[in-house]
């Protein structure tokens, strides 16, 4: 076990203290995530409104049966890992790792579920780009700009937040190693607290993403 | 500022909540309500989004420096979403 008093930084009157500056550092960060993913949405917004029909169409040609399965994990994913963070909390070595690990497992069966429905779209040339076909039995041709944006918008979207899941999973898989060590502490756990936040964030992402992208079609 | 560790059961009971809305939110979706569709489906969204920045990361137990830093990060965020859509609402290029 390290000595979690090695662990304060000399600026910092206490533990305490240290961790709610690393806390609130890793908001700051999430602030400027919120404005990076908030201009798609904006984006997200401004094109639906102008090419409303064309946006239901394309959104129902998605597969909501994958998409809610994805969002299931990943709010799974979340559980795990608040689970991960109060395992550090209490000083449970061994939990802290294995939801560690759960984490990672859950994080990379919502990239495979992508990855099949990436596939698929590339099967059916609902990429964007000069291959972009839009017709029966997923909608009407009159609709192929407007659909073609949805996918731009949708592959723009799904691809930010997979990149940052994939790097999620990197750090998840990369804190195994302290966690194993027995590095954290009831009193210093802050690495772990500042993933937490992350990963969180990332979910949050999703939360929005499902239900704009999935579910805007079906009626 | 002590330091307060969230029990199991609350993530437990908020893992639930996220899980029961997300059937819902699926369920609406299939019922044409018309405009109160996009309604309802964003008001769930931002209610789960909520649960999560409350209880799993921990907001609700933090101090109040770090609960103003995410208010004023997502009042920002609607502030530029409002600002960039008068300007697309007022030309005519939404309908």
């Amino acid at each position: 076990m390290s000595d979690s008093a090695s662990m304060l930084a000399h600026h910092f009157d206490d533990l305490d203290q240290q961790r709610e500056a690393s806390s609130l550092g890793m908001w700051l960060f999430l602030v400027t995530e919120i404005m990076f993913f908030g201009v798609l949405f904006c984006a997200y917004l401004i094109y639906r409104g102008a090419n409303f029909a064309a946006f239901a169409e394309a959104s129902h040609s998605l597969d909501i049966g994958l998409g809610a399965f994805n969002t299931a994990v990943l709010i799974g994913s979340s559980l795990t890992m608040a689970l991960a963070v109060w395992s550090a909390q209490v000083g449970r070595r061994k939990a802290t790792v294995w939801f560690l690990v759960l984490t990672i497992i859950l994080g990379s069966v919502f990239l495979g579920v992508k990855v099949i429905e990436y596939s698929a779209k590339f099967e059916h040339h609902h990429v964007p780009g000069a291959t972009f076909d839009w017709h029966a039995p997923y909608g009407d041709p009159v609709n192929q700009d407007g659909a073609e944006m949805f996918f731009n918008l949708y592959f723009a979207m799904t691809g930010l937040h997979a990149i940052h899941m994939v790097i999620g999973i990197a750090i998840l898989a990369v804190l195994i190693i302290p966690a194993w060590q027995g590095k954290f502490t009831p009193e210093w756990h802050n690495p772990m607290e500042c993933l937490g936040l992350y990963w969180h964030f990332v979910d949050i992402v999703w939360i929005f993403l499902f239900p704009l992208l999935y579910l805007i079609g079906r009626h | 500022m002590s330091h307060h560790v969230v029990s199991r059961k609350v993530y437990l009971a908020i893992f639930l909540a996220l899980m029961v809305l997300t059937v819902v939110t699926v369920a609406v979706a299939f019922v044409d309500l018309g405009v109160f569709n996009d309604i309802v489906m964003l008001t769930i969204a931002v209610t789960k989004a909520v649960l999560v920045i409350l209880y799993f990361m921990h907001v609700k137990y933090s101090g109040k420096l770090t609960a103003l830093t995410v208010i004023a990060g997502f009042f920002f965020f609607v502030v530029m979403i409002l600002l960039i859509m008068m300007d697309y609402w007022t030309r005519g290029f939404v309908t």
